[in-house]
């Protein structure tokens, strides 16, 4: 079988955001690491790979300093990776990621996409749907358990209050949940063997694009941080007092209820 | 020079984190509290490969050496002081001095249950009238021609009552002192004649198990005798030299957690309508603590770099050691003072910080002795080795 999964390289769920002096994010001092997403989407396409034997090759779009979380991706156990990186993609939006992904994912052998529900830095959520229709092909979202027979997928998702059992023919775009797996560490001698895989470095016009197609249509000008938290206000008097002076509070000031 | 990680160093680093974190961290509460020992963290140690450094493959090493090995050990410690001794009880304890010393035999035989976190290791030095002076053991192995007959008893030792296989150091020619000892490989679950007694109450490390260990009539294997007979002095000295980096790299990485913990607090705890860390005398604290973390912490890689490159590393071991120990134990003390009263609770890391970071004035090598080394070293007195 051969197995797809994409990847992004994300800020550390833990680091503390800042913004630089022209309203952008302060990446410097930051610790790298894969979307916590995809990690669920390599632990499935390894188990895959355990299951039906194959291939399981990574593609990202991304500079150098996103190759640490590539070979940390082989050091998981992906066997090896195509890493799409042109000044062209500097500003990429989700459009121009997803159509770069899917023109090196179309150069490849593919049965199966694996990708991340959603990047947990912009949680736009658009990259792996949009990958799907540009390859021509299905995409179900936020799966919770996978089984491949032959060329269908069987898949179960979350829904609002429930789950739902979705047939699908591959190839197809799955996109991983929490819940899905367990992600597995890269054991020593993962991280020793990764060095020996292949990450092929490929531009646009290796894959067949030119800057042009891959002009950003979005641009996000400004960050802002969310307003600091102000301190917690003590409602005095009676308790049926208060409650009903909270009551209000919520209803009127803070307009939750 | 360099002072960044590589790549993979980087990968080793990250993936020992998330290790600790995901299975360590959720039970260091827990297991404190019940002094429980949780065997199967180091079974999920050796399956990672986290037990096989500066070993060869064939063995079952993980192909990497010492800074890859200290980089790892650091970010245990860091979450948890007790399992830094895995790496030393089972790797740079017995399985390194094995691979140093042992025979063909004796290496296929021990070494590859002891990288895969199968086996668990120990090693037995002290005796209850024998620390700092180890030519003073008293426990003896008497050659009985086809088997050695062991007697005596053992003190403190680091997973003692746990261990599949160990080394025991014993002495093989009377009155001969630091030059009639020998080290012996003990495979425990099938050596009878030995008794081995949970040592319960300890100041600190509750989750690592500590023992004494009585032999009386223990039948040893011939074969079992590790390198040359009476010389075990000389391979106990080469192996604290390698297991002393345990204590250098835990005690930096307690000394780390203890300024992360201050550092935090600092910045949330707010007193005279601001974080208490604007206060002088607090940045004073997490100066100190700051300065002689990274002191301890460089020490400990420029240790790990002579290791590597196979240079006299003795002097630079016991400094990191010193610099670590010292290091941890005034972080320890100065994070319990500036998290004030929560300090003071069990509910807080402070109690444990502190109750761990005071065994590394003890163990293997005492500050005293680590003093006496790096000036004896220093002022031409002995080699540096």
């Amino acid at each position: 079988m051969n197995i797809v999964v994409t990847i992004k390289q994300t800020f550390d769920t833990e680091a503390k955001i800042a913004l630089d002096g022209k309203g952008g994010i302060d990446a410097s001092g930051v610790n790298l690491v894969i979307n916590p997403y995809d990690e669920f989407a390599i632990e499935e396409a390894l188990k895959l790979k355990e299951k039906f034997g194959g291939e399981v090759t990574v593609v990202s779009v991304g500079g150098d300093k996103i190759e640490t979380s590539v070979r940390t991706a082989l050091a998981m156990g992906c066997d090896k990776a195509v890493r799409v990186d042109d000044p062209a993609l500097a500003d990429a939006d989700e459009w121009a990621v997803a159509e770069a992904l899917a023109k090196a994912i179309a150069k490849l052998p593919y049965d199966i996409v694996l990708a991340g529900r959603i990047a947990v830095d912009d949680g736009s959520g658009q990259v792996a749907v949009r990958t799907a229709d540009a390859l021509g092909i299905p995409s179900v979202g936020s799966i919770l358990k996978l089984d491949v027979d032959g060329d269908t997928a069987t898949v179960t998702r979350e829904i609002d209050g429930g789950t739902e059992l979705i047939e699908v023919k591959l190839p197809a775009v799955l996109t991983a949940q929490k819940g899905l797996n367990e992600p597995r560490l890269p054991s020593m001698k993962g991280i020793m063997g990764a060095k020996k895989k292949e990450i092929s470095v490929q531009t646009l016009a290796d894959i067949g694009l030119s800057a042009a197609d891959a002009t950003p249509k979005m641009r996000a000008p400004k960050y802002s941080l969310p307003s600091p938290r102000k301190g917690g206000k003590v409602i005095p008097g009676e308790a049926a007092d208060a409650a009903r002076e909270l009551a209000r509070l919520l209803r009127e000031e803070a307009k939750v209820i | 020079m360099d002072f960044g990680l590589t790549e993979e160093q980087k990968m080793v680093q990250d993936m020992a984190r998330n290790f600790a974190e995901k299975e360590i961290a959720p039970f260091v509460e827990e297991d404190e509290e019940n002094h429980y020992y949780r065997r199967e963290i180091l079974s999920k140690m050796g399956d990672l490969g986290l037990l096989g450094w500066s070993i060869p493959e064939e063995y079952g090493g993980n192909g990497m050496g010492w800074l890859e090995a200290v980089t790892a050990l650091y970010e245990i410690a860091k979450v948890h002081t007790s399992w830094r001794l895995a790496i030393s009880g089972n790797c740079w304890g017995p399985a390194m001095t094995i691979n140093e010393w042992g025979t063909e035999e004796q290496k296929a035989k021990y070494i590859p249950a002891l990288i895969s976190g199968e086996a668990v290791g120990s090693f037995a030095i002290t005796e209850a009238n024998s620390g700092s002076d180890v030519g003073s053991m008293k426990t003896f192995a008497a050659d009985k021609g086809d088997h050695w007959l062991l007697n005596g008893s053992k003190m403190w030792i680091s997973g003692g009552h746990v261990s599949d296989t160990g080394l025991v150091y014993a002495v093989t020619k009377e009155g001969g002192g630091a030059k009639g000892l020998s080290c012996f490989i003990i495979d425990y679950n099938n050596t009878p004649g030995i008794e081995r007694i949970p040592i319960t109450k300890k100041v600190g490390m509750w989750p690592a198990p500590t023992s004494e260990l009585v032999f009386e009539n223990a039948v040893v294997p011939k074969e079992n005798l590790l390198g040359p007979q009476d010389k075990g002095f000389q391979i106990c000295m080469w192996m604290l030299n390698n297991t002393r980096m345990g204590c250098a790299t835990g005690s930096a990485a307690l000394a780390a957690a203890c300024l992360e913990g201050a550092t935090n607090y600092a910045n949330e705890r707010t007193q005279f309508g601001q974080p208490i860390g604007k206060f002088q005398m607090i940045q004073q604290q997490i100066a100190e603590m700051k300065l002689e973390d990274d002191a301890a912490k460089f020490l400990v890689y420029r240790a790990a770099w002579l290791k590597e490159n196979k240079l006299p590393s003795q002097q630079a071991t016991s400094m990191a050691k010193l610099a670590g120990c010292n290091a941890a134990v005034h972080s320890a003390n100065m994070a319990m003072k500036l998290y004030g009263s929560y300090g003071y609770s069990t509910e807080y890391p402070c109690g444990r910080w502190l109750r761990d970071a005071k065994q590394f004035e003890t163990l293997e090598g005492t500050s005293n002795i680590h003093m006496g080394i790096i000036a004896g070293i220093e002022l031409g007195y002995q080699p540096n080795r």
